[in-house]
């Protein structure tokens, strides 16, 4: 197993830009804590072609600096691995700002350490709400758990929906889920008329869904890692015809991810999901941002929220050090970084001035057919949603 | 009720598709392969790669991927495997697990980490209705292919030369051996089986199981389950533990879905202290 693997990707882009001044500049180095290898690659790899996205629209340099990205693999939920990562990056790369961050355990050590060290960490993906409360050294630029189940919620009280059924993986995020959902529908006069945990290594499906049949909601709201619970808890509900005897389903975005819409397949039509991110987003910045991506990587890999919020992530680094004027210690580049608000791909995004936590819209979509490929069809929307797990304090 | 215990039969038909070629080759040749679910996977990959990319049909891609991971099977063997057979446990422990990492990590970069796309052909999906009961037609359809896989396996290991032959060989090798019997040919025949069998189990879990490169690892458990719970080396034994886990797995997730997926484990300590050798144990072990 790989776990220390440092790679100079910026190198080429370096030298491209590198035509006068530049080049005596100290490269601003940023150290990546990922999932390179086993059953999360995909992680690393959306990262990773975020980053590159943006550094290629940028000569490879952010505030006039070569950057060199110098990245660890965690191989997935590791915290011990990601604190001693993030320790080494510090002491021995002199790295400026940490960053990467797929993991909920592994961004709560990283933070940890970023609290010692007084070096910015920003988190590309953990959906912990916590993480962010958990040291002052930590912004958050992807989304919360609770921040995209509320709005679904939500959502589905206009729709004149008064009972659900929830079903979420048993594990941090999946009871996270749980709660907000169950929060946000009883606040707006639903009701949760029932509910099952289900275990995360689960083979079989259908004595949960047989069980949903029974008890007959009029709605079942899902959360589920995204992977291969999702396509194996569609495949179930639709062999059971749970359609036909009319029970509606509603999931988070991780039920559609972009990176496994394709295998998931036609189970996954017409889904009514929530999340921040769909590549079919329809903006002129992300249809810039898709089309390099295409040009870039190939049809092969779909950018996905990981990859939008590593772009995201460098275009943040820029403006926060804009700000500071290329100073990069880090309190200075914290200060920098609330308030800080810029369009996205996804749409405008900005950064919690007292919570460094992201506000964001969050899209309603549908899963469709479009031009023979299933994509997440965004049809409605909730402007500006902040965290609601922190709103509540 | 009656349609939990239908779905539970049709999960415990999968186990056994995958585990019995566990049995196989562990109570048979008494090798402890735990690159079993490796096999499934050579066999799940090639099914639903041909599938996908060259439009075969379903029966045509089973067929494939029962071929598929007796041939990878049967390279393995000649490489690795036949150093091992008289080898302490342990070791033939390391090499096994040591394949299946290493079988992850060449999926991982041939085919990517995410999971394969399947689609059940339409004759295999949706339900018919079956004595009052809509039940699924992929899981009748496992049903079907589990019995025919038992009846198969019985007769020809109880009744043909090949299998008396098989029998001879493992309750004693050296006289086997000096009736003039291929011992090694046979157990590369045999191991190549397993694989296939296993292969064809990975196919057919494609509607139900996601396939991805850890499949190997995360599936490793219920295949053990399966084989410690029925008695290694038998056909009956893993049978009859597999219908017995499967009914106990889906029901233990329909009535109480608190205990989630705990009473399986449950369920094989309880098994395993009343019958440590396994439900129908081999010969001389009882």
């Amino acid at each position: 197993m790989m776990n220390k693997r440092t790679l100079l990707a910026s190198l080429v882009l370096a030298a491209l830009g590198a035509t006068g001044a530049a080049q005596a500049a100290e490269p601003l180095r940023i150290g990546m804590i990922a999932t390179y290898s086993g059953p999360y690659a995909d992680y690393g790899r959306q990262f990773d072609a975020g980053v590159a996205l943006y550094l290629k629209e940028h000569g490879g340099k952010i505030a006039g600096r070569p950057v060199e990205i110098v990245r660890k693999d965690t191989g997935g939920p590791a915290p011990d691995a990601a604190k001693r990562m993030a320790q080494e990056l510090i002491v021995r790369d002199k790295v400026s700002v940490l960053t990467g961050l797929d993991f909920s355990p592994n961004a709560y050590a990283v933070g940890a350490i970023a609290t010692q060290a007084k070096v910015p960490a920003i988190v590309m993906n953990a959906a912990s709400s916590a993480i962010t409360t958990s040291s002052p050294y930590v912004a958050r630029l992807s989304f919360t758990v609770q921040q995209v189940t509320d709005p679904m919620a939500r959502w589905m009280l206009k729709e004149g929906i008064k009972e659900a059924y929830t079903v979420v993986a048993d594990y941090a995020s999946g009871a996270d889920a749980e709660t907000a959902f169950k929060k946000a529908f009883a606040a707006g006069g639903g009701k949760v008329v029932g509910g099952v945990r289900t275990p995360m290594n689960n083979p079989d499906f259908s004595a949960y869904v047989q069980r949903i049949k029974d008890a007959k909601p009029q709605a079942v709201f899902f959360f589920f890692p995204s992977g291969v619970m999702p396509p194996a808890f569609l495949k179930v509900w639709k062999e059971r015809g749970l359609e036909e005897a009319g029970v509606k389903l509603f999931a988070t975005g991780e039920a559609t991810d972009d990176s496994y819409l394709d295998a998931t397949g036609d189970v996954a039509l017409g889904l009514i999901t929530s999340h921040h991110y769909s590549y079919a987003h329809k903006s002129p910045k992300n249809e810039k941002f898709v089309k390099d991506f295409v040009a870039q990587f190939g049809t092969s890999m779909r950018p996905s929220y990981f990859a939008v919020t590593a772009y995201d992530a460098m275009a943040a680094i820029e403006l926060a050090l804009a700000k500071t004027k290329g100073d990069t210690s880090g309190d200075k580049v914290m200060e920098a970084l609330k308030g800080l608000s810029f369009e996205s791909p996804r749409g405008p995004v900005e950064i919690d001035p007292v919570t460094r936590d992201i506000v964001q819209t969050v899209y309603i979509r549908k899963t469709e057919r479009v031009d023979g490929r299933l994509v997440n069809v965004e049809f409605d929307k909730f402007d500006r949603v902040k965290d609601p797990a922190k709103e509540a304090k | 009720m009656g349609i939990v215990i239908f779905d539970g039969v049709a999960y415990g038909m999968l186990l056994f598709l995958i585990g019995v070629g566990l049995s196989i080759t562990m109570g048979l040749m008494n090798f402890v392969n735990l690159a079993h679910g490796t096999f499934a996977m050579v066999g799940g990959y090639a099914a639903s790669v041909l599938m996908a990319r060259l439009g075969l049909g379903f029966i045509p891609a089973l067929a494939a991927a029962f071929v598929a991971a007796a041939v990878v099977g049967a390279v393995l063997e000649v490489v690795f495997y036949r150093r091992l057979y008289r080898a302490h446990p342990l070791d033939q422990v390391l090499l096994s697990i040591g394949v299946v990492f290493v079988s992850v990590a060449a999926f991982t970069w041939g085919f990517g980490p995410s999971m394969q796309p399947f689609n059940l052909p339409p004759w295999l999906d949706g339900q018919v209705s079956l004595g009052g009961f809509e039940v699924g037609r992929y899981r009748l359809f496992l049903i079907a292919a589990g019995l025919v896989v038992f009846a198969g396996l019985l007769l020809g290991l109880g009744k043909t030369r090949y299998g008396a032959m098989v029998r001879a060989a493992v309750d004693n090798q050296r006289v086997a051996g000096g009736t003039g019997i291929h011992v090694q040919r046979l157990f590369f025949l045999t191991f190549s089986l397993g694989c296939g069998l296993a292969g064809l189990g990975g196919a057919l879990s494609l509607g139900m199981l996601g396939l991805e490169p850890t499949f190997p690892l995360k599936y490793l458990v219920y295949f053990l389950i399966v084989v410690c719970v029925g008695g290694a080396g038998t056909i009956v034994g893993p049978f009859i533990a597999a219908l017995l886990v499967g009914v106990v797995d889906m029901a233990g997730k329909y009535y109480l879905p608190e205990a989630g997926a705990f009473l399986i484990y449950v369920f094989m300590i309880i098994m395993l202290l009343l019958r440590p050798n396994g439900i129908v144990p081999r010969k001389g072990l009882a």
